[in-house]
């Protein structure tokens, strides 16, 4: 149900796109048809990168799903929850706030603060839209920023950690969530 | 493996449905904008120097919502205008880093606490991001 309305809500924002250019073309068919000139450009450079997104979400999918992120981050001990915390922040999909709710309750089990952020900051490496970042930004530019947005995923993590402290489990306020 | 194909064929087929037309409106918005207002969005939000630039790529990216692509669409875009690398590397960075629109409900369900220091660390990384990146691209050319 929840895919469902995420879904409706990518149809709506295309559907208004559509009803600004149907807006456009009656106030001004001259400038519409400079913009759908920019638009098909576009879209031909994006279309093979597109193609790429699908065989990559498709590979996403088949080596990994939520359970599996699930069970693995909830491993929360041992010097390996790092590394699990930021392959899992990279493996997940979806938009970020779907994950509150599961780190939510993980932290509610006593998962560490800092392996929650590291989380959530790994979650801006996203793999199968890899052959679009590239296309707009170059290969070199998208493995930089990558590497990068790994080390401060970390960085984060420990930061948060540290200023949280991590004997202290933070749990949502439970007056708010009745 | 088959049980596996299938249901992972479905799930990338609904991942890619949803996507599609986040990318197609983007593209549509992006060419439209881009042809009515060619210079003056980026004239009139960016163009007052690297540290200036940057804090504002930071801080648009903070409060928008949606899917990473049209991120990249946008800060293209951006930097197809002349919008510099660092302003355009804080906007990709935040989008997907800081919530601020998602910020009651991170704070609801992790902790008020948890939620603005992650969500002030992420923005701080991302300004430190945005410069790190085109330093190590001009070290490695």
């Amino acid at each position: 149900m929840k895919e469902a309305r995420r879904s409706f809500g990518g149809w709506i924002f295309l559907g208004l796109a559509l009803l600004a250019w149907g807006s456009l073309a009656l106030v001004a068919p001259e400038q519409s048809s400079k913009s759908f000139d920019l638009f098909a450009g576009l879209l031909t450079r994006v279309i093979p990168a597109l193609a790429l997104v699908f065989l990559l979400l498709l590979v996403a999918n088949l080596v990994t799903d939520q359970p599996w992120i699930e069970k693995h981050l909830e491993r929360k001990a041992g010097p390996g929850g790092w590394l699990i915390a930021i392959a899992a922040g990279i493996l997940a999909s979806g938009s970020l706030y779907i994950w509150y709710v599961l780190v939510g309750e993980l932290k509610q089990k006593g998962l560490r603060p800092g392996l929650a952020a590291a989380f959530f900051y790994a979650f801006s490496v996203k793999l199968p839209l890899l052959p679009l970042l590239v296309h707009f930004f170059g290969l070199n530019y998208a493995l930089v920023l990558n590497v990068w947005l790994i080390l401060f995923a970390v960085l984060g993590g420990l930061l948060v950690e540290r200023l949280e402290g991590c004997s202290h489990p933070i749990s949502p306020d439970p007056l708010k969530l009745m | 493996m088959r049980d596996r194909i299938v249901p992972g064929l479905k799930k990338t087929l609904q991942g890619f449905f949803a996507l599609l037309p986040v990318v197609l409106g983007m593209l549509l918005f992006t060419s439209l904008a881009m042809s009515l207002f060619a210079g003056q969005i980026t004239g009139a939000l960016f163009g007052h120097g690297v540290l200036l630039d940057t804090l504002i790529g930071a801080s648009i990216g903070s409060v928008a919502l949606g899917h990473p692509s049209a991120s990249y669409i946008l800060g293209g875009e951006f930097l197809a205008a002349g919008v510099g690398l660092e302003a355009v590397t804080a906007f990709l960075v935040t989008w997907v880093t800081v919530g601020i629109t998602h910020l009651p409900a991170e704070s609801l369900l992790l902790g008020q606490r948890f939620a603005v220091l992650r969500n002030v660390i992420a923005f701080v990384s991302a300004l430190a991001i945005a410069w790190l990146v085109p330093l190590t691209l001009r070290m490695l050319s």
